[in-house]
């Protein structure tokens, strides 16, 4: 064996272990985060810090989603809230009208959602940059207005009302604040685990070659239609659970779910975190729910602060806090090994 | 062996190329060469897909491929670099190499594994030591320098195992000690790989003294095919192309 050739199979040995390492260790942070997100009620008996963790799981595996097609893709869609409250609005209706058991509710909302976002999404991501955004945005309008228009069935602008029956299953009564808590994490994680295998995995690496090159993608024989399509629907599936994990956590499902402000809102926890890494947008939803119920309580002009502060992130710094974070970390290694 | 039969395409009423018929066979190095809009770019941007001939035929050992997408060309054997390198700027070189040999070997939809697939490690280990590009193999993409990025275009195209590899002016942007290096690479690879090499090129030192086979293209239209000596003596192409000074430097 060569110098070379050793030096080779060292590069590969290690690049292998590598792929394993990363696995293991994407598995092992998040049995951690599960295990002390799930203690956490062992030692406070604060309703308002539990709630605020569903809220984060709810948005954050929306706005994790929508990363998937903004920061992974460049696909940057303005209407991705619509599976928000589709999955909202179609969780509640199967539960209120059909009764079926929880899980199977579930699973049926995310096939309904498939097919939706299989249908729109097979229009829209042919489209160019600007056109992809605005068509996005027709169709959550449009979406928002079925549900506004269609009273009977939906209950129009009053949205899901008498609750939504959260009937027993396999021992998880969700009824209960601290069985639903802990479900609700369960499914943050699980669901930030699966995005994360996604954006890892060889598909992850077709997304990161239409972003930033869609043409010379298509010159290794990547069919950038189709891929584009798959990650669209996968995004979907995940905002549509974070919905489902709203509608329980409110027991009801509201027009506001589906309105364009959820998908301004997932824009903005985006660039608030920032999109560079996988958990940028995690950052970014505990940044603006603590933002939010902060600012609310000081002022009825909440909007304006929320405004400043995304200024200061777009203009100021021109990127999200976790992007920060993340080059900060590179320059210091970078100087470090110069030295 | 690449057979291009008529190939036409206008632009409004700009023939940009005009019943174009050629062969190149396998193993074959050609250079294309003619003045700016003779049609050079439109010749590779029809034969790989980026545009649409209106009429005639492009056959790959007798499968005809006109009008076809990139995707379905690439996949029949013809690969390409662009004229600016044409790269994806976030991902290092090795990431490059994996996600392209990924493309071809029909895994670039895998969800359930992780990246890189071990089946893809070897061919994009030998095509960066193929460019010497195995020592900046964790440089991201748009930090490398210009001639870097340009074998990187080019080992994007090679990594695929083309039947024939379309370079459309791979010392493009080049100072001229970098273009000999750039343009020694291109035909090593020609000899080494045994594919069929075609090539843009402006520099007439380095097409004469290069391509075994010219072609010149001017106003969509083949001018001349042959030898460098033919060539250099072909009436047609001095009143076109090379001018008379040129023409009595060589004589």
């Amino acid at each position: 064996m060569t110098e070379l050739e050793a030096g080779r199979a060292e590069t590969l040995a290690s690049v292998r272990g590598g792929a394993a390492f990363q696995r293991y260790r994407d598995v092992l942070i998040a049995v951690i985060a599960f295990a002390v997100l799930a203690s956490l009620p062992l030692f406070t008996g604060s309703k308002a810090l539990l709630d605020f963790v569903i809220r984060c799981s709810a948005y954050g595996l929306f706005a994790t989603s929508l990363n998937l097609l903004v920061g992974y893709t460049g696909l940057t869609s303005f209407g991705h809230g619509m599976f928000f409250g589709l999955g909202a609005y179609s969780f509640g209706l199967i539960m209120q009208k059909l009764g079926l058991p929880i899980p199977v509710a579930f699973v049926a909302t995310l096939a309904i959602t498939a097919v939706i976002a299989a249908v729109i999404g097979a229009i829209c991501v042919r489209l160019k940059e600007i056109y992809f955004a605005f068509v996005t945005l027709a169709f959550q309008m449009l979406i928002h207005s079925t549900i506004l228009s269609w009273a009977s069935f939906t209950g129009g602008d009053q949205g899901l009302r008498g609750g939504i029956p959260r009937p027993a299953f396999l021992g998880i009564n969700l009824a209960n604040h601290v069985h639903l808590y802990i479900a609700s994490c369960a499914l943050l994680v699980l669901g930030l685990l699966a995005m994360r295998q996604i954006a890892q995995s060889p598909f992850g690496y077709t997304l990161r070659m239409i972003r930033d090159n869609a043409a010379r993608a298509s010159f290794l024989g990547i069919d950038v239609w189709r891929a584009k399509l798959t990650v669209f629907v996968l995004a979907a599936l995940f905002a549509s659970m974070g919905g489902m994990v709203m509608a329980l956590f409110v027991s009801g499902a509201y027009p506001e779910f589906a309105y364009w402000t959820i998908s301004g809102e997932g824009i903005f926890i985006n660039m608030l975190g920032g999109v560079s890494t996988f958990l940028g947008p995690m950052v970014g939803t505990v940044l603006l729910l603590l933002l939010n119920d902060t600012v609310t309580r000081f002022t009825e002009y909440h909007g304006i602060v929320l405004g400043v502060v995304i200024l200061f992130f777009a203009l100021g710094l021109r990127k999200g806090l976790l992007d920060f974070v993340a080059e900060w970390f590179s320059h210091r290694r970078d100087a470090g090994e110069g030295r | 062996m690449l057979e291009i039969r008529n190939l036409a395409k206008s632009f409004g009423g700009v023939k940009a190329t005009n019943d174009v018929t050629l062969d190149f066979p396998d193993g074959s190095l050609t250079a294309v060469i003619g003045p700016n809009g003779a049609g050079k770019s439109t010749f590779f941007n029809l034969i790989t897909g980026a545009l649409k001939p209106d009429s005639g035929q492009v056959l790959l050992d007798g499968v005809d491929l006109a009008g076809r997408s990139p995707p379905e060309i690439v996949r029949h054997g013809i690969g390409r670099a662009f004229q600016v390198a044409s790269i994806f700027k976030s991902l290092t070189v090795q990431e490059t190499m994996l996600a392209a040999v990924s493309a071809d070997q029909r895994t670039s939809a895998v969800l359930h594994k992780h990246f890189p697939l071990p089946e893809t490690r070897d061919r994009a280990e030998h095509v960066m030591e193929l460019l010497g590009l195995a020592g900046k193999r964790d440089r991201t993409a748009a930090t490398l320098s210009h001639g870097d990025q340009k074998l990187l275009d080019i080992a994007l195209a090679l990594v695929l195992e083309p039947k024939v590899l379309l370079l459309d002016e791979p010392t493009a942007g080049m100072g001229p000690e970098e273009r000999w290096r750039m343009i020694d690479k291109v035909r090593e690879l020609w000899e080494t790989q045994k594919i069929t090499v075609v090539f843009i090129e402006h520099d007439m030192d380095i097409v004469f003294k290069i391509a075994p086979k010219i072609v010149v293209l001017c106003y969509g239209r083949i001018l001349a095919t042959g030898t460098p000596d033919e060539i250099r003596n072909n009436s047609a192409v001095i009143d076109a192309y090379l001018g008379t000074e040129h023409a009595g430097a060589a004589a």
